[in-house]
């Protein structure tokens, strides 16, 4: 059987990573924290997808790889598939993950208590940024990923709704 | 009466999600690989380590707690044991065997013959100096800070550098005394 760690394990690890490079290290400089943790999650995917892809026959296009990134591979580092895939057929994939587990326990680092209900503009924008920096790392990973694959591509992400209570 | 305390954490580890050790040992190893290119110094990266491990274990101490139903222990040898049997167990799935006591009972060895992080890693001859696993001292130093503990974590064996297991010398320094934050008329 394979062997398996407690998945706060990993929570802690990337988190604190992130907290290293974003706060310590290159605290003046978000955009070069960005790139560093961007090229761990590249190191990581470049590695992890050879290991995934042992068993299986060579990918005949894109559309192909892609929707193995989407199943067999979104499964085995988050336990559940890619939601929705969209393509532009021009190159262009767009894959949503409605419940991706490493945003999901984000919280805006405690303000001083403020009377206003509502978060103000400044505090949401940073939470944003905070949020941001946590998805350089799987954007890393899926790029490493498809470049192993013989994909070269660039990665990006967005984030629609954080995750919030109603 | 309370539950009696588990002395394993083989249930606990069975219950909590749990993902495959390739992720976080690949990810772990592209940190430190990082740390190196950036940081050029061993004993920099060494530090840094370390600091991060302390991060997660002041964090981690509350998992802990919170999972294993563990109260408080008689003595630092217990402490060890616990350590060793159930807080390594819960979170990487291995366990540590307790060894080399001192007379006084402040000093001991925690040996692990398998270790989730160095599996598939191997340090070049320009790597001599790193700790590899020391973000694991830093974890634990800071875990047991969090429960008035200060100790002194270092590494005697490590399976990278040539030796058959890992082995981390966890020395008491002091018990520090609780002190409440709030005074009883606030």
């Amino acid at each position: 059987m394979a062997r398996e760690v407690a998945e706060s394990c990993v929570d802690a690890v990337v988190i604190e990573m992130v907290s290293a490079f974003c706060d310590r290290f290159y605290s003046a400089e978000p955009e070069l924290a960005a790139r560093r943790i961007e090229a761990i999650g590249y190191q990581v995917g470049h590695q992890l997808v050879e290991r995934y892809t042992v068993d299986c026959p060579r990918f005949t296009d894109h559309l192909e790889a892609i929707k193995f990134i989407c199943k067999d591979f979104w499964s085995e580092l988050f336990k559940k598939q890619i939601d929705n895939l969209k393509t532009n057929h021009r190159g262009t994939f767009v894959l949503q993950d409605n419940m991706f587990r490493w945003i999901t326990r984000i919280s805006p680092s405690p303000v001083p208590e403020s009377k206003n209900e509502s978060p103000t503009p400044s505090e949401d924008n940073q939470l944003a940024q905070a949020t941001s920096m946590h998805l350089y790392f799987p954007c890393g990973i899926i790029r490493g990923a498809l470049t192993n694959l013989g994909i070269p591509c660039a990665v990006s992400a967005d984030i629609s709704h954080r995750p919030a209570c109603k | 009466m309370a539950p009696a305390a588990p002395r394993t954490g083989d249930a606990v580890f069975a219950s909590v999600e749990r993902v495959n050790a390739e992720l976080f040992t690949l990810t772990y190893g592209a940190i430190v690989r990082q740390l190196l290119t950036d940081l050029e110094e061993v004993d920099e990266v060494n530090k840094q380590l370390d600091q991060m491990g302390y991060n997660i274990g002041v964090r981690l101490i509350d998992e802990f707690l919170a999972k294993s139903n563990i109260s408080r222990c008689v003595d630092f040898k217990e402490t060890a044991e616990v350590i060793a049997k159930v807080g390594f167990k819960i979170f990487l799935g291995v366990t540590a065997t307790v060894t080399n006591w001192d007379a006084e009972g402040t000093s001991c060895s925690l040996v692990l013959e398998e270790n989730p992080l160095v599996d598939f890693v191997e340090l070049p001859d320009t790597c001599q100096g790193l700790y590899y696993c020391n973000i694991l001292s830093g974890v634990i130093r800071g875990a047991l800070e969090m429960v008035s503990m200060k100790t002194e974590v270092t590494w005697v064996r490590d399976i990278l550098h040539g030796d058959d297991a890992c082995e981390l010398r966890v020395k008491l320094v002091k018990q520090i005394p609780e002190e409440y934050p709030y005074k009883d008329d606030d």
